[in-house]
């Protein structure tokens, strides 16, 4: 796309080499440290599988047992494979099993030699796991080349979220059929905060569904039918956030997940996570991402709902070079980062709509190759459906007007109910209208040289350069714990999940690491 | 005039609109169901306006008609504000001179509810539709507890703060998982301190009948729309006993 904004080169590079700077020392944080769930996502792909009667992973009670007897600091990696060395299990579920009985005692082994072998062996437990995600990474793209991808851009993205996994695959079956190019199972309110993934088919939950591999597996198989019904193929999203982000992320990699939404700072800011260990947890999921061939969605919709989205409009620029750092440091590539932005001016305010043309333009333009993800008003819906679907509308049109590569469909029930099966009808139509009806407008719609719209546009990045600069300045860990970003005030040393991080110690070792960075 | 009927478009019509769906195909009879429900509800005559089919064995309808029931304005129950709607100055004003103390407020969303929104709009310093939060009032100490607090941790906060008041956010209403938070919340405090210790109780979410109050064991609920001022207002006029 040529440029419409005319935005200066050289400011476009100042601002990406100083979210370099200030991401650096975030990123030599997360090489340094691990976390409990690191740890398990590790175990998860060597195959640990199941839970105890009460509910808790295996994967949980083999760390915890480990964490116990030598501390998290080596890794996991190595005491467990010499553990099954040593007493001679080779089923490194029923090792877990053994050890939450108190049956097994962990250390490090001292020899040279025993160390290696026992690394192999973590390594070739490992790569059986990264294997599958390898497998289904393929037969992804088997099933795009055979089925086809969806014929328009942005791709239609619905939620759903029932908290009945069984009542949620007929809903997203249905909303395939209707026209959603990629379903989001919204998990259940709660999740993110839980130290472990729950087990199995789940039919309870709040506002949203448990994200639990068999859930995954079941939606996944689903959609694949629905799939081959339509003749395109329908991605899945779930997410990698919360206290259990890498192990998430190993889960969505093994079951063929499509996208996963994943944003550096959202579980910090919004759900008080402690700041190192979603950055541990962070880098190592979006390592598995990469891996795994799942595009990203990254969160900056949420910073708008709770700061004034034309005054905070460059902290979602600058989240976005950040959270784009980020992701290339891990090894995702352009064509993986749904970056995230929203719609969520005051629509009372004069210009408002110009204003978001503006913003969504910066977004496209900024990050060229990347499928940016646009969502729906949510702050300004009051509950007067009526105006809500005019907003709605509003909403899609700067989606086709300024190449959006994903769009959430608002629902004009948005504050008033979960959606319903009329409201989601509504939604697809008021989308279809406004896509269809503005066809290629995008070609016609070149804001005016030096007019509002390019003007706002370069107040906004020159504001991301500024705020970039003072976070260099402050570290980005100063920033967070100062409120920079959506307001919240988020120490480093505060924060749940903060006990769950681990300094790594000489010789730490972590074969999943080793081999996504090889 | 205490009573009345719906407007259309003359004064005394009665027309209200309605949209639903029935999980049947669409054909004739379902239209004719359509109008079987309004007419149920009380719509006579019962005009269809729209039908459409959604994905396998779902209709979606508009019905417009004509209701028979009367309104009587004067027989509405709801809760007045009774008690004057204060700026921050006198807010301020009037804490100094009855408490000679600040007030301490305790805000937190609780039970499994991650939507801080409602709590961070009374509380935060930004506020909402342009009134800054209770963050802003420089006689009131608050203390946001944020999101998926449990019920002990509220206690416990509460109790070493020396909260005047604990404000509960509850925006998740599924299997009226709103009203049983605040049932358990309220139990707790009754159970941990004694009725003249413990601290004025609010809850207040987009979902609530404010006329519950008694029912849940909380000194007062907020429904949708309120502003943080008439939250401060309240607070003075309940805890200092003033009116000015």
């Amino acid at each position: 796309m040529a440029s419409k904004l005319d935005l200066d080169p050289r400011v476009v590079r100042t601002a990406r080499r100083l979210a370099a700077k200030a991401g650096q020392p975030v990123v030599d944080l997360a090489r340094s440290h691990t976390t409990v769930s690191v740890e398990r996502a590790v175990l998860r792909l060597a195959g640990v599988h199941g839970a105890d009667q009460d509910g808790i992973p295996w994967v949980n009670r083999l760390v915890d047992a480990v964490r116990a007897d030598v501390g998290l600091g080596h890794g996991v990696a190595v005491p467990v494979f010499h553990a099954m060395r040593s007493t001679g299990v080779d089923d490194i579920t029923v090792l877990a099993q053994k050890a939450a009985a108190g049956a097994i005692r962990f250390d490090v082994p001292s020899s040279r030699s025993d160390l290696s072998f026992v690394k192999r062996a973590a390594k070739r437990a490992t790569g059986a796991g990264l294997k599958i995600v390898d497998r289904r990474r393929a037969e992804r793209e088997r099933l795009i080349k055979r089925l086809g991808d969806p014929q328009q851009r942005p791709w239609i993205y619905l939620i759903v979220a029932t908290g009945d996994i069984y009542e949620d695959i007929p809903q997203a079956q249905a909303a395939a059929r209707a026209g959603a190019d990629v379903i989001a199972v919204i998990r259940s309110t709660g999740q993110s905060l839980l130290d472990y993934v729950p087990e199995g088919a789940t039919r309870e939950g709040f506002a949203g569904t448990y994200a639990t591999q068999e859930n995954f597996r079941l939606m996944r198989a689903a959609l694949d039918e629905t799939s081959k019904e339509l003749g395109r193929y329908v991605r899945l999203t779930n997410y990698a956030s919360g206290l259990c982000m890498p192990e998430i992320a190993a889960l969505a990699g093994m079951e063929r997940l499509d996208m996963m939404l994943n944003d550096s700072m959202y579980g910090i800011l919004f759900r008080d996570i402690n700041p190192i260990r979603t950055f541990v947890d962070q880098r190592f999921s979006r390592q598995v991402h990469a891996r795994a061939g799942i595009i990203i969605n990254t969160g900056e919709d949420n910073y708008l709902t709770t700061a004034d989205a034309v005054e905070a409009a460059h902290t979602v620029t600058v989240s976005q070079l950040l959270n784009e750092f980020f992701a290339h440091e891990a090894g995702l590539e352009d064509w993986q980062l749904g970056l995230g932005h929203a719609f969520e001016i005051n629509p009372e305010l004069p210009e408002s709509f110009r204003l978001e043309l503006a913003h969504a333009l910066l977004a496209r333009e900024l990050f060229p190759d990347a499928p940016l993800k646009w969502m729906p008003p949510t702050k300004h819906m009051t509950g007067d459906v009526f105006r809500g679907n005019l907003l709605d509308g509003f909403f899609n049109l700067v989606g086709a007007l300024t190449g959006q590569g994903i769009l959430l469909v608002g629902m004009m029930t948005e504050a008033v109910v979960t959606p319903w099966l009329s409201d989601r009808d509504i939604a697809l139509q008021n989308v279809r209208y406004v896509l269809t009806g503005a066809g290629n407008l995008h070609e016609d719609f070149v804001p005016a040289p030096g007019g509002f719209i390019q003007q706002r546009a370069h107040a906004v990045l020159g504001e991301a350069v500024d705020l970039l600069e003072k976070i260099v300045d402050d570290s980005m860990l100063t920033a967070i714990a100062e409120g920079t970003f959506g307001i919240m005030k988020r120490p480093a040393d505060r924060g749940k999940g903060l006990d769950g991080v681990a300094r790594h110690e000489d010789g730490y070792y972590n074969p999943v690491t080793e081999a996504l960075e090889a | 005039m205490s009573i009345v009927r719906p407007y259309g478009d003359t004064t005394g019509d009665g027309m209200v609109q309605l949209s639903f769906t029935l999980p049947i195909v669409h054909d004739k009879r379902a239209e004719g169901a359509a109008i079987q429900l309004a007419n149920k509800m009380g719509m006579d005559p019962a005009l269809l306006v729209h039908a459409k089919p959604m994905g396998d064995g779902f209709t979606f309808f508009v019905v417009y008609g004509k209701v028979s029931h009367l309104v009587d304005t004067e027989k509405v129950q709801v809760v007045e504000r009774d008690f004057p709607l204060l700026s921050a100055k006198e807010v301020n004003a009037t804490i100094k001179r009855r408490l000679r103390r600040r007030l301490n407020v305790v805000g937190a969303c609780i039970g499994t509810d991650a939507h801080t929104v409602g709590i961070d709009a009374i509380l935060n310093l930004k506020g909402i539709a342009g009134e800054k939060g209770l963050e802003y009032y420089s006689e009131l100490s608050v203390t946001n507890m944020g999101a998926q607090v449990s019920v002990p941790d509220l206690v416990e906060t509460a109790r070493e703060q020396k909260a005047d008041a604990v404000l509960v956010s509850q925006v998740v209403t599924q299997r009226d998982a709103h009203l049983q938070n605040t049932r358990a919340m309220s139990a707790a405090f009754r159970e941990a301190l004694p009725a003249g210790k413990r601290p004025l109780l609010i809850v207040g979410g987009p979902r609530f009948d404010e006329l519950m109050a008694g029912e849940l064991g909380v000194d007062r609920i907020f429904s949708r729309g309120t502003t943080p001022r008439e939250v401060a207002s309240y607070l003075v006029h309940a805890l200092t006993g003033s009116s000015s």
